[in-house]
């Protein structure tokens, strides 16, 4: 329980939907979402597979505590093969869309084939069809949403979709779901577009009803809350502030990286943070900041709804985007603000509408502008390659680089490539602040060292969500740790990350990390799901979703080559802050991990390290 | 003492613990779509609004209702739906003029707010005290008194 057991199989090339019973055994072995979902994706696909061919699969998958009361309860997880990366890609969303999935009672949605037209998926309760989206193609995920909507009379259909950028091929293109929350990162919604698929629409009134233990659930689930309520960080810091409560602090640690990682440290910070969001703008008096909103369960509520200001020259002739929308949440302010050296607030939050309007990753996107704009310094890209002056802290460039991005005009297709196909365009691949072709976050890791190892050995390209040791760095969640050493960080990474794996498969959100541990979800899970779900076992479904990730990536052609960082981080010093003359030390951390890992030199799990594993 | 449901929107985050509160008292699962609160979002407004039954005091779902299937808990006030009784006419769906009472088509009766008995689990569910439960005769207690903060007077007789 705490699963409907029941998967839908859409075969997009064929036009079925046929439902199918989950598998219960993978279910007991890696839970839920991203886990379960990863064991489908594993067991379907060839690892060496075209990412955009009609032989990947994409799957949308809740967990056993998505649509419960248990506290961010909401998410969603989609898994397939990633056309950016190349490894396996594994992106999760809040919203509403997730627990809808629930109560139409189903777990989970494996998309296969190809569908000769534009099609979108409509789902009520157990009733499953395929629906021409000839007239959707090319609308925005707020039209696509909308029309949907209007078609089917029903306002309280939930909707995830792509954009433009997904039916156009940008590599990074996101799928977009209740407006403005999203799977991000590493091109899901790319994934989704090469397969004529442009939304997934549900309606679900049938709610979730097999927890095994009512009444010991909600005294769990109350429990955990009052723990997140009791917080300072997420019981008032994100409430307030948002993820964006971290652009100060980070910036002050010497981590905000800057210019394409040339600085740790942006001189125009202030203006583009969490607390900046809450002052009144001198142009018409408002705070950009409108309010602060929860998904689906959530107890913290972090995320930003703001109102740009109508008199900024990105939207003053564009009504459309003078009402209040979601943003900026902190990594898109980082990618679309200091990665590029642009402290216009109001600029970022123009770029971000964008991002959610014509679903692109806006870590990917923005940071793929820094690259740009470093190339453009150097005097490789000229302005009519580019087509505007494309100077580091332009407000202007960025707003029309997003345009062009989102319509697949001019240079906005270069862009669309990502960092790493561009800067191995032009000669100069050591400039792309990548990992494994995905762009980098929002955290250096020169000051935050830990860092740069989660995102070497992260399973899906450089990353935050995968193993944030930035809460023990910098916060000292669970325990104080130095930011700028590397003793110990083998350790902290793989706790890290195979923690995060349970809190990903549960179907709820790392943001409650920051006061959860595994402690504090483990009587959620045992009360809602059939079985015995020990911390013992937990633990080790977190690092058995990880070896498995790790094993597809192996079979995709990834090697521990891959598991690297571009030469800056590991040759440039940091020019200011604490961190100023430290590089990155991976290459002393690697083989430390690999080995905490069980895993041989090479990066290779050991056949001991699986078979305790069970795989 | 009687007692009111309280909203204050401004506090809501839309996070639909209540519509799932809600929907566990009277279902005994969880199940939004048979909430007797609901949770509206004005997107572009950024606003978050919970909605429900205001236990009219001259009901008119109650007086519409050919056969007396909604009647006053004694205890709290409220205009509870006699499941047995409802024969599903809908009359009371139209009566209503804050179109807070609803058919179930699956049941074939109608369910509104009845205030859980005088224990609103919506309220205990709300994190953020967007939905209160207070003296039915000082709902204003409390914007009474931010107005009455903002008197500026001497904290000193002269």
């Amino acid at each position: 329980m705490g699963w409907n057991k029941k998967v839908l199989r859409v075969n997009l090339t064929a036009g079925t939907c046929i439902p199918e019973p989950l598998n219960m055994e993978w279910a007991n072995d890696y839970l839920g979402s991203r886990g379960l979902a990863s064991k489908y994706l594993v067991e379907e696909i060839d690892p060496k597979v075209d990412a955009l061919s009609a032989d990947n699969k994409m799957i949308m998958s809740t967990g056993p505590l998505t649509g419960t009361m248990a506290s961010t309860g909401g998410r969603y997880t989609v898994v397939t093969k990633s056309p950016l990366t190349g490894a396996i890609a594994c992106s999760n969303s809040g919203g509403y869309f997730g627990a809808e999935m629930k109560f139409a009672g189903w777990d989970m949605i494996i998309f296969e084939g190809k569908s000769p037209k534009p099609v979108y998926l409509y789902l009520e309760n157990d009733k499953a069809e395929l629906r021409d989206a000839t007239h959707l193609w090319g609308k925005t995920c707020w039209e696509t949403e909308e029309t949907i909507k209007a078609t089917h009379q029903d306002p309280l259909i939930r909707i995830s979709s792509i954009g433009g950028a997904g039916e156009n091929g940008v590599l990074y293109a996101a799928i977009v779901n209740d407006l403005h929350r999203a799977a991000g990162r590493s091109g899901v919604g790319t994934v989704m577009g090469s397969k004529n698929l442009k939304a997934v629409a549900i309606r679900g009134t049938q709610g979730v009803s097999g927890i095994k233990d009512f009444p010991a659930f909600l005294a769990a689930a109350n429990a955990g809350k009052k723990v997140l309520a009791d917080n300072a960080v997420t019981g008032q810091g994100l409430p307030k502030y948002g993820t964006q409560v971290l652009m100060n602090v980070i910036n002050e640690m010497g981590a905000l990286p800057t210019r394409n990682h040339r600085d740790v440290q942006f001189e125009e910070a202030g203006k583009i943070s969490g607390e900046a969001m809450h002052e009144k703008r001198p142009t018409d008096g408002k705070t950009h900041l409108v309010t602060n909103a929860a998904c689906f369960g959530c107890t913290i509520a972090c995320g930003r709804i703001s109102r740009i200001d109508e008199s900024h020259f990105s939207v003053k002739n564009s009504p459309k985007y003078w009402g209040a929308s979601g943003g900026l949440e902190y990594e898109a302010a980082w990618a679309l603000g200091a990665a590029n050296g642009v402290g216009d607030l109001e600029a970022l939050q123009y770029a971000n509408l964008l991002c959610n309007e014509h679903g692109m990753d806006p870590i990917s996107f923005g940071a793929t502008v820094g690259a740009a704009m470093e190339l453009y310094d150097l005097g490789i890209l000229s302005k009519e390659q580019i087509g505007l002056d494309a100077s580091f802290g332009s407000a202007e460039a960025l707003c029309k680089l997003v345009e062009m991005t989102a319509h697949g005009e001019g240079f906005g297709k270069e862009l669309g490539m990502g960092s790493g196909r561009l800067c191995a365009k032009y000669g100069r691949p050591e400039l792309s602040m990548s990992v494994k072709n995905q762009e980098f976050p929002a955290y250096d890791s020169r000051g935050i060292q830990g860092m740069g190892l989660a995102y070497a050995t992260s399973n899906r390209g450089a990353c935050h969500l995968r193993g944030y040791t930035v809460a023990s760095e910098v916060l000292g969640i669970p325990v104080k740790t130095d930011p700028l050493v590397t003793e110990g960080k083998a350790d902290l990474v793989k706790a890290f990350q195979d923690a995060t794996g349970v809190f990903d498969a549960a179907g709820i959100c790392i943001f409650t990390s920051f006061a959860w541990t595994l402690a504090d979800v483990q009587p959620q899970i045992q009360a809602a799901c059939e079985g015995d779900w020990s911390m013992d076992k937990l633990n080790l479904v977190g690092e058995r979703i990880w070896n498995m990730e790790r094993q597809f990536n192996l079979a995709a052609g990834l090697t521990a080559r891959d598991d690297d960082l571009p030469p800056r981080l590991k040759t440039e010093p940091a020019k200011t802050g604490p961190a100023k003359g430290l590089v990155n030390g991976l290459d002393k951390m690697k083989p430390e991990y690999y080995k905490v890992r069980g895993w041989t030199p090479e990066g290779v799990p050991e056949k001991a390290t699986l078979e305790r594993l069970g795989l | 003492m009687q007692k009111s449901l309280h909203i204050d929107p401004a506090k809501c985050t839309g996070c639909l613990q209540c519509e799932m509160a809600c929907s566990y008292e009277h279902t005994g699962y969880i199940n939004p779509s048979k909430s007797r609160i609901k949770v509206f979002n004005f997107e572009h407004e950024g606003r978050k609004v919970p909605y429900t039954c205001t236990q009219c005091a001259d009901a008119w779902c109650m007086n519409a209702c050919p056969v007396d299937a909604i009647v006053i808990d004694s205890a709290t006030g409220a205009k509870v739906v006699r499941e047995a009784t409802c024969v599903g006419c809908k009359v009371c769906t139209i009566a209503c003029p804050f179109g807070t009472v609803n058919y179930m088509a699956d049941v074939g009766k109608v369910q509104k707010c009845d205030l859980c008995g005088g224990d609103p689990k919506c309220v205990s569910a709300c994190p953020t005290a967007a939905i209160t439960y207070v003296d039915a005769d000082w709902t204003g207690l409390d914007r009474m008194r931010a107005w009455a903060a903002k008197a500026n007077t001497a904290t000193v007789a002269a």
